[in-house]
Order: C-alpha cells, then sequence, then structure tokens
C-alpha cells in the first residue's frame, strides 16, 4: 500500500515537472509510455531488455564466483593475502571505463570483451567483502568441527557457508547495483543491442521519450528482480536469527 | 583401551613477544569405563591440556597415545553450537551415522525432547550445555572430555545434568576426562582426581576413589572432600 502511494507520488512529480519544463526536456508519462508501447509490440523493448539481462547474469555470476572464491582464499591463506593485495587496491580504484575500453580494443568488440569486463568491474568488491567475512569466521566452530571430525566438505557448508552468507548477500547486493549500471556503458561503447546501445541511439537522436521508455523499462525490471530474488534470497538467510525491526 | 598423557612441557608466547610456560608435567592414563578429573585453580592451564588431548593443539613437549581411530566427544565451556541449525540438526551433523531412536533415547534423558526443532539462540545457557553433551554422546565416543559442562548453572539444574551425565557415562565403556574447579562435582563423579598446581601446571596429587559411583553415600562425599582438604593442595 505504501509502496503504491510512492510510486503515485513520484507519477505526480514527474508530471508536474514536465508541465513546468515543458514536453520537449521532460515528456510527460503518456508520452514515455506510448514511446514504451511502441517498442514493445516491434519486440525491440524485450529484445534489448533480455540482452541486457543476459550480460548482467553472466557478468555478475562470473565475479560473485571467482570473486567469492578468491576472497576466501585471501582470508585464510596470508601469502595469498599478501601476493592478492596489489592487485586488488588496483582494481578497486581503476575506473570502470578505462577496463571497458581496454577490454574492447585488446579482445574486439565482442560479447566476452563486454562480459569481461563488467565481470571485472565487480570483482574486486566481491574479493574485499568475502575476505572481511572470512577473516571474521569463529574459530571455536572450527575447533568443534575438528573435533567431532566432520568432514571438510560438510564442514564447509554447514559451519563456514552460513557464516559466509551475510557477506555473500551483502556482495551480491553491492555488485548486483554495480554490474546494472556497468552494463550500460558497456552496451554503449561496443554492442549493437541491449539497452544501453539504445539510450546511446536515442541520445545521438535526442529522441527523449525513447530514452526514458528504456530507463524506466529498466528500472523496473531491476526492481522487479530485488523484490522478487534478492530479498525473498537475504530473508531466507537470516531466518535463524531472532526477528530484528 | 587406554589413554596415556606424557606432556613434559608446553608454552605460550604471549602478544609482547615472551615466554609462558603453561604446562610442566601432566602424565597418567586413563582406561575406559573410568573417569578422570582434572581440578586446579582457575586459569592454570586445564583447558590446555584437554586442548592437546583433543587434538587441537600440537605445539608441546611430551607424548600423547590415543587408541587409533578413537572417536571424541568433546562439550567445550562454551556450548560451540551452530546457531543457524537446529538443535536436532546440530547434533546431527556431528554424529551422521546416529539412529533415530538413540538420538530419541539420549533427548529423553537429556530432557531435550521438546526443543528438537529449536535454534540454539532461543535457549537458555542451561539447555545449550544440555545440547552440546547430547552432541558429544551421540556420536559414541571412545573418548569423552568434558570442559567445565556445569560451571555457572545454578545448583539444582547442575545436580540433575551430573545425574544425567553419570547415567550415559554408565551406559557404555567410555574414557572421559572431565575439567572442574568444583571438588564437589570431581568427588560425586570421579574414578581418579587429578590435582594440579598452579601455572605451571604439574600433577600435585592423585585421589582415587574406589567406591562406585552410584554407591556414593552423601557421607561418603563429604569424607572424601574433607580429606582432600587435610592435604592442603592450595599450599604444596
Amino acid at each position: 500500500m505504501l509502496r503504491l502511494l510512492s510510486f503515485v507520488v513520484f507519477l505526480a512529480t514527474w508530471w508536474i515537472a514536465s508541465l513546468l519544463a515543458g514536453g520537449a526536456k521532460l515528456p510527460a508519462p503518456p508520452v514515455v509510455l506510448a514511446a514504451a508501447m511502441t517498442e514493445a509490440r516491434s519486440g525491440a523493448l524485450f529484445l534489448n531488455l533480455g540482452a541486457t539481462l543476459a550480460r548482467v547474469a553472466l557478468a555478475f555470476t562470473l565475479a560473485m564466483t571467482l570473486g567469492s572464491a578468491i576472497g576466501y582464499l585471501m582470508g585464510r591463506v596470508r601469502l595469498a593475502n599478501r601476493l592478492g593485495d596489489p592487485w586488488l587496491i588496483l582494481l578497486l580504484n581503476l575506473p570502470a571505463l578505462v577496463v571497458i575500453v581496454l577490454a574492447y580494443i585488446w579482445a574486439g568488440l565482442t560479447e566476452v570483451a563486454a562480459i569481461a569486463a563488467i565481470a571485472i568491474n565487480k570483482l574486486p568488491t566481491a574479493v574485499v567483502t568475502l575476505r572481511e567475512g572470512t577473516r571474521a569466521l569463529d574459530a571455536a566452530l572450527d575447533e568443534m568441527a575438528t573435533v567431532f571430525a566432520i568432514p571438510r566438505w560438510r564442514a564447509f557448508r554447514h559451519v563456514i557457508l552460513p557464516q559466509l552468507a551475510p557477506y555473500i548477500a551483502a556482495a551480491a547486493r553491492s555488485g548486483l547495483s554495480l554490474v546494472w549500471k556497468i552494463v550500460l556503458v558497456a552496451e554503449l561503447l561496443g554492442r549493437p543491442n541491449g539497452v544501453g546501445f539504445e539510450i546511446g541511439v536515442a541520445f545521438q537522436l535526442f529522441d527523449i521519450p525513447l530514452l526514458l521508455a528504456y530507463s524506466l523499462s529498466f528500472a523496473a525490471v531491476v526492481l522487479i528482480i530485488e523484490a522478487a530474488l534478492v530479498q525473498p534470497f537475504e530473508a531466507r538467510l537470516s531466518r535463524w536469527r531472532p526477528r530484528a525491526a | 583401551m587406554q589413554l596415556e598423557v606424557d606432556i613434559e612441557s608446553k608454552a605460550f608466547e604471549n602478544a609482547a613477544g615472551e615466554r609462558q610456560d603453561v604446562l610442566a608435567g601432566i602424565n597418567f592414563t586413563l582406561s575406559a569405563g573410568e573417569i578422570g578429573v582434572l581440578v586446579g585453580p582457575s586459569g592454570c592451564g586445564k583447558s590446555t591440556v584437554l586442548r592437546i588431548l583433543a587434538g587441537l593443539d600440537r605445539d608441546y613437549q611430551g607424548h600423547v597415545a590415543q587408541p587409533a581411530g578413537a572417536r571424541i566427544g568433546m562439550v567445550f565451556q562454551e556450548p560451540r553450537l551452530l546457531p543457524w541449525r537446529s538443535v536436532e540438526e546440530n547434533v546431527r551433523l556431528a554424529a551422521p551415522q546416529a539412529d533415530d531412536a538413540k538420538l530419541a533415547a539420549l533427548f529423553t534423558i537429556l530432557e531435550l525432547n521438546a526443543h528438537r526443532s529449536h535454534f540454539p539462540g532461543e535457549l537458555s545457557l542451561g539447555l545449550a550445555r544440555r545440547v552440546a553433551l547430547a552432541r558429544a554422546f551421540a556420536v559414541e565416543p571412545d573418548f569423552l572430555i568434558l570442559d567445565e559442562p556445569l560451571a555457572s548453572l545454578d545448583e539444582a539444574l547442575a545436580a540433575r545434568l551430573r545425574e544425567q551425565i553419570a547415567i550415559l557415562v554408565a551406559s557404555r565403556s567410555v574414557m572421559t576426562l572431565l575439567v572442574t574447579h568444583n571438588l564437589d562435582d570431581a568427588v560425586r563423579l570421579g574414578d581418579r582426581l587429578f590435582f594440579l598446581s598452579a601455572r605451571p601446571a604439574k600433577i600435585l596429587h592423585v585421589e582415587t576413589i574406589d567406591a562406585p559411583r552410584a554407591a556414593r553415600r552423601e557421607a561418603d562425599v563429604n569424607e572424601i572432600k574433607a580429606a582432600i582438604s587435610r592435604l592442603d593442595l592450595a599450599n604444596m
């Protein structure tokens, strides 16, 4: 109910702002909706959203898996941390644009280059978060698992992984928002489809209804994924905790 | 089946880099069916002995011989349960081979039946201690290690739990090592009492109690305690 209200407030603000600014700069909601319907009817909207989503899914999975593994290793093994730390700092501070441009130059304007560039941008934050999580592991529970001779894999699953879960969730949450932002830049610079590409086209043609139609459809998809996947996942992970506010 | 312990010395390096001797000579043997009790002032290194015997600390001078493949069940000073697993899952994780009937019997003795599906965060300390005991017994250990399992419980509950431990130990032939600073617990549960000195700890005195646990009357317990206090171990 409250969410609906805040959506209505958003629409009203938009409409009033468009009346004040003029339809050329900020088209009113029905104009944008019409543009979105046209794109939807031709199928282009879903094709482009689908292409972007596929890139997000691949890059996100790649970065999370690799980043978690590296972060765990760096948290557990001092040598790995020493070796990896300078790379980590470099990657953390490297602007996304540099990675994307270099990836396109070295690997060509290919799908692999785009996905790799997005994954590399997200990777270091996942590593840092998981490294912190691994350092915070409870040694007392490790000892318990050792004394009771719980096999390595079972111990990892039941003792280690639940302790890392909040860190994995945090890395996923912040990583997903990062990927949403970067994927459009990567598409704008070197892909022939996707939301980022369409926004680039709309920008060049100064087609503001089209630009907003794609931006808002994209935002809607992000919200749906957040509500349908990320939040239930987080709720499931923390079900053993006494209820917080 | 027998446990042979001969720890010559054990030292820690503290944060300032200074060497601190913790153990200076702990040797005893323990047979199956026997309860050995380590009694000593707090901070004297009792838990360090247990950590060495549990295989958690290998950095010491000396020798510990355990029967090959002996299964260890341990109750730590804090319960060390997994907060994200239910009581039953906690026990089953340590003891995947335990069958339902045995677990049910164990939960009944420890009065945990009502709490099987609770999470550890929902339990009182006394209950969590009992779950830790259930976990240690569920693995059907050859070697049972109990580190102050009754500390900070009220007297009535400690007495009940002490009885439950006695029942469980009697039900199977197991070497048991109990650490406590409570002489009453030691005399009621132990077959042999090893009195440790302050740091660096060595064994000052071994008290053997011949009367079987079940046959020890209140008067016997008091008599043994009086005899021990006459030894004036604190000033040795």
